[in-house]
């Protein structure tokens, strides 16, 4: 069952910023393997998860393809914080009145290489969408985000918003955004904003100067950076326990 | 109390404090003046330990501690707060979250216990009240979505809540209407007008010490105090302006 024969590299244009070697060791099989659900007219499901890395982990990629029926709802949050190479990948088919609601988090330091690739399809007029990815990376570490949005011609009235931050932490460190609009519906509304800077140092030392100390400074305006990708968990349990494990990584990042 | 000798300072390389001295006693508050550029903000932020600022020489003292050799946090435990002229939005981190890790912080660096939850609510809410902040603003985002007036109300709470011992505040009094000064300057008095501490206003206008009376005015021009007097002197650069008092 494999959908594409030869193993993708670089110079594809969805895995221009994956890990080549990775790739290579991986094995044309092993990464034309996707995972569906389907989401039945009306139902909402939800899925979140906090990818964790090993010291030795080498990493993974997912590749998982989404059909959401009619006036359903597909939310996915996900922090990846782990292996050399990890990349979640989800391609969202969206039925009339349908939403696709992500948010996604990468966090990671040394030779890391973390990204989300999104392909959102606005099958069929009035679906909607909403991302968020924040990425936090410090040593020589990549974050990426690739977010295609579809709006075929006949899907009108299609809302979708993407929205990607970087904050490196250290030089060195970078990320990578590649938003990719596709529109040929004329009445929808589409906004895209990507931003990538350093950490508020104004910020910092007004902190500093109520005797707050750097570090925590610094995780106090990280969780409130990545705490936007899961601002639209609706349990509140649920996201603080998102962005809690999120934050823990940091602790384990000696920056 | 805060004693200054002979302080010079750059930021980008150039100099801007040129050889300043001051000194402070407890329970005094101290008016600085002075014209734009004079270098007003930047002894402020020399004083706090903002990164850029560079002291090239001279000392500072607070209650006879080198306030150079420490840390901007460690100021801060120490007993120095700094207000603000433009208070930073810090989104995504509430009013009472960042209060809190402040005061439990100073407290730790002092060896004291950390406030529990309704310990620091307690405070909040009593020091809030004193400043006419309603408590469902310190809820929100630090500073975000604040008119000018707010903020400053919000510095004077934080000032209340941190209680420190030596207050520098960068003019507090820009951007306020005549009710919110009265409130701030009434703030001022209620919180720093103790034996122990003593606070350095640093003030465009004389408006701000008809709430709050200085024990001393300075003149602070071309990054040296070149006057120093009491409160009329104030009322007489108001008057004259600062070129015919300084001449």
């Amino acid at each position: 069952m494999s959908e594409v024969a030869t193993v993708p590299t670089t110079r594809d244009e969805d895995w221009r910023y994956a890990d080549g070697d990775y790739l290579a060791a991986a094995g044309a099989e092993a990464l034309a393997r996707w995972r569906t659900i389907e989401v039945a007219p009306g139902e909402t499901e939800r899925n979140c998860e906090v990818r964790l890395s090993g010291p030795e982990a080498s990493g993974f990629v997912d590749r998982l393809r989404v059909h959401v029926g009619k006036g359903g709802r597909y939310e996915h949050f996900a922090t990846i914080a782990a292996g050399r190479y990890a990349r979640i990948e989800i391609e969202v088919t969206l039925d009339e009145g349908a939403h696709f609601e992500f948010g996604g988090v990468t966090l990671g330091g040394g030779d890391k290489r973390q990204e989300f690739v999104t392909r959102t399809i606005h099958a069929a007029p009035n679906c909607t969408s909403n991302q968020v990815v924040r990425a936090v990376h410090w040593g020589r570490s990549v974050g990426n985000f690739l977010g295609r949005i579809e709006i075929p011609q006949h899907s009108q009235k299609v809302d979708a918003a993407q929205n990607f931050r970087a904050i490196l932490l250290e030089k060195g460190a970078s990320a990578n955004a590649k938003p990719e609009l596709e529109i040929f519906a004329d009445d929808v509304k589409a906004a895209h904003g990507a931003a990538i800077g350093a950490l508020d140092d104004r910020a910092a030392f007004y902190m500093a100067s109520r005797g707050i100390p750097p570090e925590v400074a610094r995780k106090l305006l990280v969780r409130a950076f990545v705490a936007d990708a899961f601002d639209s968990v609706e349990d509140d349990a649920t996201r603080d326990d998102l962005v809690e494990r999120t934050l823990a990584q940091l602790d384990e990042a000696a920056v | 109390m805060l004693k200054i000798d002979n302080l010079t300072a750059e930021v980008d390389g150039k100099p801007i404090l040129k050889g300043l001295a001051l000194e402070v006693g407890a329970g005094e508050v101290h008016a600085i003046m002075g014209p734009n550029g004079a270098g007003k903000s930047t002894l402020s932020y020399v004083l706090g330990g903002r990164p850029g600022y560079e002291v090239t020489g001279g000392s500072v003292k607070l209650a006879g501690v080198d306030l150079l050799e420490l840390e901007p946090h460690e100021r801060a435990s120490l007993g120095l707060f700094l207000g603000f002229q433009y208070p930073v939005e810090i989104p995504g981190v509430s009013f009472v979250q960042f209060l809190r890790e402040a005061v439990n912080a100073q407290r730790k660096a002092r060896g004291e216990e950390a406030y529990s939850g309704g310990e620091f609510l307690k405070v909040a809410k009593e020091k809030a009240g004193l400043l006419r902040l309603d408590m469902d603003m310190l809820k929100r985002p630090v500073n975000v979505g604040f008119s000018g007036g707010e903020k400053k109300r919000a510095e004077m709470v934080q000032m209340g809540i941190l209680d420190p011992k030596f207050a520098v505040l960068d003019e507090t009094d820009s951007g306020l209407d005549i009710d919110a000064l009265r409130v701030v300057g009434q703030g001022i008095n209620e919180i720093m007008r103790e034996p122990g501490k003593g606070v350095l206003l640093i003030t465009h206008y004389q408006r701000l010490l008809e709430y709050v009376q200085p024990d001393k005015v300075h003149v602070l021009a071309d990054g040296r105090i070149v006057k120093s007097g009491g409160p009329e002197l104030a009322q007489r650069l108001e008057d004259e302006g600062y070129e015919a008092v300084t001449a």
